[in-house]
């Protein structure tokens, strides 16, 4: 039996009618329309359609829509504020840690809720934090760049308010 | 326009915009959630369809009762495999595919009806109510097994399951192995291995009723051929089909050939008259697979004291799976890839693909190259060892150079091979390395080399392989129409800094069109590694038409002569004197005043393949690009765990015309080889059943399997390029496996002959017990990972 929904999503209010097994992945996606979240294999194992969730990076496609009510929702479309991009989109979109881009949006998500919790992370910690993100394209070397650039101040004039963290 | 003198020009010129690591054109889409691949796709009035795979790997369809399907609420369709048996493959070469499976299954996952509803729920839902029922037939899952079947045969027509045999000798390959010094033999086996792109292919296909025309959109890396392959094989005229190549998420030669998903969508559009999407699901994309083949060898090399190779002997025995698919060109291209990247005379090679009840492997990234380059770079290193000469000498003693003529008469124009192999060897200090590390440490030499694009047009016709159409006005800037395909390697970034380059224009004012047969000519598409090269040659060649137009313009008003004229920061000028000048656009603007839009045109077709002997169409190349490798590892001594510390490359793709993709292409591609050379494999049980589907069993490399990169592009200029750049998708993909091999066996004494080298392979190597030994064991079986997970 499909239910009403009180999703906040990038700040603003969405009331969606979904069924008990949806996903966020399936109501940003099919419902809302935000196809930047993406599906790679829909069993959290590839990182693709991560998330925020108050903060945190959450694997969407494995997220129920009806245990999300009440919470602060960050979809990479959520991330560029009046066309003016979070500091981890810039660096990897200059550092060329985007290839074909399906994982990027994930991968992007993932960073950024890394440096939410450890916004100086070695290069260690970066290893480990990004490792539930699977990138068939760059072998990681140019995403490792891109973070670490951040992490050590190169984009801080790029630096936009943070955004779904606390 | 005298190309040969162009480029003898612009070898000695500063460029503007190529050999910048300008960020890709369609990068703030990417990082932004904007760019749309084809499962984001919402047509109005879409329909989804689900399939229904088939439970057994081999068997005789006897029922397939779809009745009770048709009838559920918000179904719109359902087909079965009988009502569309055309079949079809690459090509057309040898066809034996059909949509969806007619009478007979042949592996695990094939397709035996299809069903649209209004919801992908409803239409999973309605999957449930099909009845069918096979007779099993034993599978046949080992590729030696399959060969010595006589009366189980997959495809009726395929005695003893053999699709394509292939020979080649040159020289006298007995007679120099006789006279060799040192001859090493080895046999070696590389396992089937999926693309593991993060996007499952995706198609919408919409026809129009009214119109009575199909646009498909599809992630595939050849649009022309899919449009081809589509008209073939559901019966429509090629000019009403239009194929839109969205954003692709990873292709590495997988997505060379059509899904049958793009044929049962596009059967169902036309039926329903409403669009049809269908989106694979992690596990359906690994049963298509179209990966790497897995592939036995049995190697001999001969050499010389003084280290010179005398000979190569191979024979191969490919496993096809279920299908011909690219077979045919995989097998001759291995026995291709055995002339370089060293002087061999002497080549003898015998391949054969036989079919098995396994997911059709296909195309993938260093096509062919990793099975040759496993086994050579192996035997190089057993050969290194017998001779007492350092792998890096040996392999410097045997290196192609610049305008070296195989036996096969193929031709190398360029090569900083040797570069390549001294770079790598000097960063990584191997002379003081190899065979005087601790125990459990090792570093291991490898190298290798790739074409950049065939002389083999995909659909046998004698059109260019490229072509590209420029438009020149004020009104939209330079809009290059152009077929290749951007599959994440960055050729849309790369053709429009080589549009800029003639025009001496900045990056926005270009727009690249591609991916699109109505709007973009005809192009060979995105493989072989042909993209930089061929297709550039074409965007080159029509940015030098279009601005020799301009340039008259431009010539009159200045009282200069056309051939005395530059193009840099928008503005036309003298070469002679920087104060006669005028503007690009002013100059177009000029132009269109009196005769219109600017249009160029200009295309690229390789040579032709010379010389008479069987295989010549595959092969032979225009270019080719070189890498060399050197990896070094830890060997866990009580577990056999291999961890790749750190990873020396060096590249010869000529000139970089946008480094950091280059860079991205080396770092992934050998990512990708690692992942063979380690962790990934299909394992399929002696049923054929799949079983690692999806990827948390099939495991490709993650952040924490990669190891520290020292890579170099060497300093190199193919002058016969457009601007002097040659391939880097695929050859640093090849050695890999070999390089690690080698550090294995520097490390712990054992030499692995295997991929994936499991840890078992090397705890049991290391006490004794031949990793072979194992495989043969597990015949029925075919893969030594399965009898260990299947027990």
């Amino acid at each position: 039996m499909k239910q009403v929904v009180h999703l906040n999503i990038n700040g603003s209010p969405y009331d969606v009618m979904v069924a008990p097994n949806a996903t966020i992945a399936d109501v940003v996606r099919r419902q809302l329309g935000m196809t930047g979240t993406k599906l790679g294999c829909e069993q959290g194992d590839c990182g693709a359609c991560t998330i925020l969730i108050d903060g945190k990076s959450h694997l969407s496609c494995i997220t129920l829509a009806v245990a999300s009510e009440g919470k602060e929702i960050v979809t990479i479309e959520g991330l560029e504020q009046n066309g003016k991009l979070d500091p981890i989109q810039q660096a990897i979109l200059e550092k060329q840690g985007v290839q074909c881009g399906i994982c990027t949006p994930g991968v992007i998500m993932s960073a950024k809720g890394l440096l939410n919790e450890n916004p100086k992370p070695n290069h260690e910690e970066i290893v480990v934090g990004m490792s539930g993100n699977l990138c068939r394209c760059t072998g990681y070397e140019k995403i490792f760049d891109a973070i670490e650039a951040v992490v050590e101040g190169e984009y801080d004039d790029a630096a936009t308010p943070q955004v779904g963290a606390e | 326009m005298d190309q040969d003198s162009a480029y003898t020009r612009e070898q000695v010129r500063e460029f503007e915009i190529v050999g910048q690591s300008v960020p890709r054109v369609e990068g703030y889409d990417k990082v932004t959630g904007r760019a749309k691949y084809t499962d984001d796709i919402d047509l109005h009035g879409m329909t989804y369809a689900k399939v229904y795979c088939s439970p057994v790997a081999h068997g005789i369809i006897k029922k397939v009762d779809v009745s009770k399907a048709k009838e559920y609420p918000g179904v719109l369709d359902v087909i079965v495999g009988e009502e569309h048996p055309k079949k079809y493959s690459v090509n057309d070469l040898l066809p034996t595919e059909t949509p969806l499976a007619v009478d007979k299954v042949r592996y695990f996952g094939e397709g035996l009806a299809a069903v649209v509803a209004i919801s992908e729920q409803i239409a999973a839902e309605a999957l449930a109510l099909i009845d069918v029922e096979i007779e099993e037939l034993p599978a046949l899952v080992n590729a030696h097994d399959s060969e010595a079947s006589a009366d189980n045969l997959i495809h009726d027509f395929a005695k003893n399951n053999t699709n394509h045999t292939a020979e080649q000798h040159f020289g006298d390959v007995d007679d120099a192995l006789a006279k060799s010094d040192v001859v090493v033999e080895e046999t070696f086996y590389t396992s089937m291995v999926n693309g593991g792109f993060i996007e499952t292919q995706s198609v919408v296909a919409d026809y129009d009723p009214g119109k009575r025309k199909l646009t498909v959109y599809n992630c595939n890396q050849l649009a022309h051929t899919l449009q081809h392959t589509i008209a073939r094989t559901i019966d429509m005229p090629l000019d009403d089909i239009r194929v839109i190549i969205p954003n692709v998420g990873g292709g590495f030669g997988g997505k060379t050939e059509a899904t049958p998903s793009v044929l049962i969508a596009s059967i169902m559009s036309r039926k329903i008259g409403r669009p049809v999407k269908l989106t694979y699901d992690r596990d359906e994309s690994i049963y298509q697979n179209k990966g790497r083949h897995a592939c036995h060898l049995s190697l001999k090399l001969g050499f010389n004291k003084d280290g010179t190779i005398q000979a190569l002997d191979l024979s191969i025995l490919l496993d096809g799976g279920a299908h011909s698919g690219w077979g045919f060109v995989v097998l001759w291209f291995i026995a291709a890839l055995t002339h370089l990247p060293y002087k061999v005379r002497n080549i003898r090679y015998e391949g054969r693909r036989v079919y098995t009840n396994k997911p059709t492997p296909g195309a993938q990234r260093s096509f062919g190259g990793v099975q040759a380059r496993t086994a050579v770079e192996s035997c190089f290193d057993m050969a290194a060892v017998e001779l007492g000469i350092n792998p890096y000498e040996l392999r410097m003693i045997n290196a192609v150079e610049t305008g070296y003529k195989c036996p096969s008469v193929v031709e190398v124009r360029h090569s900083e091979f040797k570069k390549c192999l001294e770079s790598v060897a000097t960063r990584s200090d191997f002379a003081n390395k190899w065979g005087k590390l601790p125990r459990g440490k090792g570093i291991g030499f490898a190298a290798g080399h790739y074409s950049s694009g065939g002389a083999f047009l995909l659909y046998n016709s004698s059109r260019a392989h490229s072509t590209a159409n420029i438009r020149v006005d004020t009104e939209a800037g330079a809009t290059v129409f152009c077929g290749v395909t951007d599959i994440g390697q960055g050729s849309t970034t790369v053709m429009t800094q080589i549009a800029c380059e003639v025009f001496g224009i900045p990056m926005r004012k270009v727009n690249f069109i591609c991916q699109d047969t109505m709007l973009a000519p005809m192009d060979n598409g995105t493989m072989d590694s042909r993209a930089t090269y061929g297709a550039g040659h074409a965007v080159k060649n029509a940015a030098l038409d279009a601005r020799s137009k301009i340039f008259d313009v431009a010539a009159a008003h200045l009282g200069v002569r056309a051939e005395q004229l530059q193009c840099k920061d928008e503005l036309i000028s003298s070469i002679y004197d920087d104060n006669r000048f005028i503007n690009f656009w002013e100059a177009v603007r000029m132009y269109q005043e009196v005769q219109g839009t600017v249009f160029g045109t200009g295309d690229y077709t390789p040579p032709q393949p010379r010389g008479d002997y069987d295989g010549k169409i595959i092969g032979p190349s225009p270019a080719f690009g070189f890498t060399a490798q050197i990896a070094e590892v830890d060997v866990n001594l009580r577990t056999g765990q291999v961890k790749v510390l750190k990873y020396y490359e060096a590249t010869d793709c000529g000139k970089a015309v946008n480094p950091a993709s280059v860079e991205g292409q080396v770092e992934g591609g050998v990512v990708m080889g690692l992942g063979q050379a380690l962790i990934e494999e299909i394992v399929v049980d002696r049923n054929g059943r799949v079983l690692n589907p999806n990827l948390h069993d099939y495991k490709i490399p993650t952040t924490m399997d990669v190891p520290e990169f020292d890579s170099e592009i060497v300093d190199a200029y193919d002058p016969t390029s457009a601007y002097g750049g040659k391939e880097v998708g695929e050859a640093p993909t090849g050695p890999v496996c070999a390089a690690i091999m080698n550090a294995v066996y520097d490390a712990v004494g054992v030499r692995l002959t295997e991929v994936p080298i499991t840890p078992e392979k090397v705890f049991r190597a290391m006490r004794g017990q031949h990793s072979r030994g194992l495989e043969l064991e597990t015949t029925t079986i075919g893969f030594h990972n399965a009898k260990i997970r299947s027990v």
